[in-house]
């Protein structure tokens, strides 16, 4: 019994390290080909390893294919265990930088980096944007509008019925069924969740009534595993609705309602996000190089869509091993440039950043040393 | 004993050691000790990364608990129920498919049943969770729907109903057909062992195929029937990845089978917040399984209590 347990996971596992081993020598087949980074003339070579958000991961991979093409002899691994896990693994010393969907917390800034100089710190840089979903299943429903309030009362339980009041008026014309709404929610934590709790604190306080948190805070509804499980529970329930990173929506069927945004309904866009992030401050009071970002929820410029998610990049200003800060620093400069940006967006379904903000990442990636 | 025994002469032959004896010796002892070491290592990280939760303040601990007792009693329970289920759908199918096979089935179906079954240990956990997340809950909602419009007012079906049927009883549904082979497998061998005189003699005395089973089988398989179950009931207790997939968890202690909101199980509560975790919440999650370490190790002593109380059922 335990032998028939272990042996299809141990096949697995060989399996798993064939199909990596056979990306990894793929990479490095065009290696003379000489074409020049975006660092330097001359190709890198090594091998940086980061762990980190899952939101990211698909990003990252596209992002490592393109460095890899690029560099022959570099090689670059990205594990996506999450972001909690990722920023332990970095401040450990376990992964070369870390992928996150939080910036570093003032507790963990703080603390020491067991792969900085001495005395220097980490540093957040954004590279990843992704729009939140609204999205919803209801038979013959198509176009609908929420605003913050009624969203803070779908999702805490208050509002029960689809043809709530609160709903129907904000949907004119609209035939919503009495039937009961299934809210499906994030089982496990997620900067999702962090950042859709987050919006609806700041838009809804009254409503909602809860701090931002990246565990969902009310007994409501489903909860499913991941943004794959959510997409999935949502679609095979009935007049169910939920918040999801817009590029896991895919072909589940979900529609994704409209945003009011200040007086006005906005639909989803990547330039909506990409805009309310480029408007966003960044948090005062840290390192000049840190760019976490305060995202400014409360944006109301026509096509904003202040519901997004901003992933980081975290790794040293100063590496104890010069090797290391030189491929990080140029991977970075790689991710904003606008060809990894956009590949992400197509891949990924991400945001790309704005020219702005990008051109501040490579200014803050160039100090890395 | 050995006062009354006859003098034996002095020059006792000193026995030969050979060089093989000696390293098989070694090695064994080694082996022994290794997997000692292991399990107290592990009981030992268990202890030493749980101490700050067990004694962290309020609001440090995940899903505001004031105390640790506080957070992990929902996720015992939950462990501890879901494997209840499994086991209360599991036993009776695996001890009707264990009689089947060993004594109603022609030879040869009766085989290839046998493959079938021992084939399903061999699927992963995350193939019966994608299966219970696509296939099952999808099918058994309108059941589920149906049993609280018309049995509602029976406590383990109370409304409202699971939109999606990712209830406990669905995850339980997946776990009693994760633990059936193994359980199937241990029944059929002790059914198999039923003396050859037995049966005969009952059947000679008139029985019918179902009383030589209820008079003969099954009382001689009882202890057998309870190991299957225990066994059951620890493979339940910790499978972790079908439940994450397939529960819709919350931060809840209740009953009712058919809601939205189920209780999590320890181990699905750590696959699914780990990642994420950092601080005491690590360390909570650790603690969470140094408890789940303990309920197995109880489980697993009541089991052995049982099966030693009665050696062998041959004696009844």
């Amino acid at each position: 019994m335990k032998l028939s347990r272990i042996a299809p996971l141990g096949a697995v596992a060989l399996a798993t390290a064939l199909v990596l081993a056979g990306c990894a020598s793929n990479e490095n087949a065009p290696t003379s080909s000489s074409a020049p980074t975006t660092a330097g003339s001359v190709a890198l070579s090594g091998t940086l390893n980061g762990i980190g958000s899952s939101a990211q991961g698909t990003a990252q991979q596209t992002w490592i294919a393109g460095m890899q093409t690029q560099n022959g002899n570099l090689t670059i691994n990205y594990d996506p265990q999450g972001s909690g896990a990722g920023r332990k693994s970095f401040i450990s010393g376990a992964a070369d930088f870390a992928g996150s969907d939080a910036a570093l917390k003032d507790a963990e800034l703080a603390g020491s980096f067991a792969l900085c100089a001495a005395g220097t710190k980490a540093i957040d840089l954004p590279v990843y944007i992704s729009p939140i979903a609204i999205a919803y299943n209801v038979s013959g429903v198509d176009g609908l509008k929420l605003d913050a309030p009624t969203i803070a009362k779908i999702f805490s339980g208050k509002i029960t019925k689809w043809n709530d009041p609160a709903i129907t008026a904000l949907n004119a014309g609209v035939k919503l069924p009495a039937a009961t709404i299934n809210v499906v929610h994030r089982s496990d934590d997620s900067g999702t969740t962090q950042n859709f709790t987050d919006y609806l604190a700041q838009n809804a306080g009254a409503a909602w009534g809860k701090p931002a948190d990246q565990t969902f805070p009310y007994t409501v509804g489903d909860a499913a595993k991941g943004t794959s499980g959510v997409a999935e529970a949502a679609k095979n329930a009935q007049n169910s609705i939920t918040y999801i990173d817009e590029s896991g929506i895919g072909t589940s069927g979900l529609k994704v309602a409209e945003l009011k945004v200040g007086s006005t309904f906005n639909k989803i866009s990547a330039t909506g996000a990409a805009a309310v992030v480029a408007d966003s401050p960044i948090v005062s009071g840290r390192a000049a190089n840190d760019l976490a970002i305060q995202i400014n929820r409360k944006d109301t410029k026509a096509n904003a869509w202040p519901l997004v998610l901003v992933s980081y990049v975290i790794g040293c200003q100063q590496y104890k091993d010069a090797a290391k800060a030189k491929l990080v620093s140029a991977y970075v400069q790689y991710i904003a440039t606008s060809a990894a940006q956009d590949a992400a967006a197509t891949q990924a379904g991400s945001a790309p950043l704005s020219s702005d903000l990008a051109a501040k990442v490579v200014a803050a990636a160039k100090t890395i040393k | 004993m050995s006062a009354t025994s006859t003098a034996i002469p002095a020059a006792k032959p000193k026995p030969k050691v050979r060089i093989g004896d000696r390293v098989f010796t070694s090695t064994t002892i080694t082996a022994g000790a290794v997997i000692l070491a292991v399990l107290a290592a592990v009981a030992l990280f268990l202890v030493v990364q749980s101490l700050p939760a067990l004694f962290a303040k309020p609001g440090e601990l995940p899903n505001n608990a004031d105390n640790f007792w506080q957070y992990v009693w929902p996720l015992v329970f939950g462990t501890v129920w879901s494997a209840f289920l499994a086991l209360l759908i599991a036993t009776p199918l695996s001890v009707g498919i264990a009689l089947f096979i060993s004594h109603y089935a022609p030879r040869r179906i009766a085989q290839l049943l046998g493959y079938v079954i021992d084939l399903l240990a061999a699927i992963p956990s995350v193939v019966y969770g994608l299966w219970g997340i696509a296939t099952l809950s999808v099918f058994v909602q309108p059941f589920f729907a149906w049993l609280t419009d018309n049995l509602g007012w029976f406590p383990l079906f109370a409304p409202p109903v699971s939109g999606t049927g990712r209830t406990v009883l669905t995850a339980s549904m997946v776990l009693a057909v994760m633990v059936i082979p193994i359980m199937t497998a241990i029944c059929r061998e002790v059914f198999l062992q039923t003396p050859r005189l037995n049966e005969e003699a009952a059947l000679a005395l008139g029985a019918t195929r179902w009383e030589m089973v209820r008079l003969s089988v099954l009382p001689f398989a009882r202890s057998g029937i309870i190991s299957a179950i225990m066994l059951g009931l620890g493979r339940a207790l910790g499978e972790t990845l079908a439940i994450a997939m397939v529960l819709s968890p919350a931060f809840i202690v209740k009953f009712a089978v058919l809601q939205a909101q189920s209780p999590n199980t320890i181990a699905a509560n750590i696959a699914l917040q780990f990642p994420e975790a950092t601080g005491v919440s690590v360390n909570a999650l650790v603690a969470s399984g140094l408890v789940l370490f303990a309920v197995t190790l109880v489980v697993n002593m009541i089991a052995r209590a049982v099966i030693n109380r009665k050696p062998s059922g041959a004696s009844s």
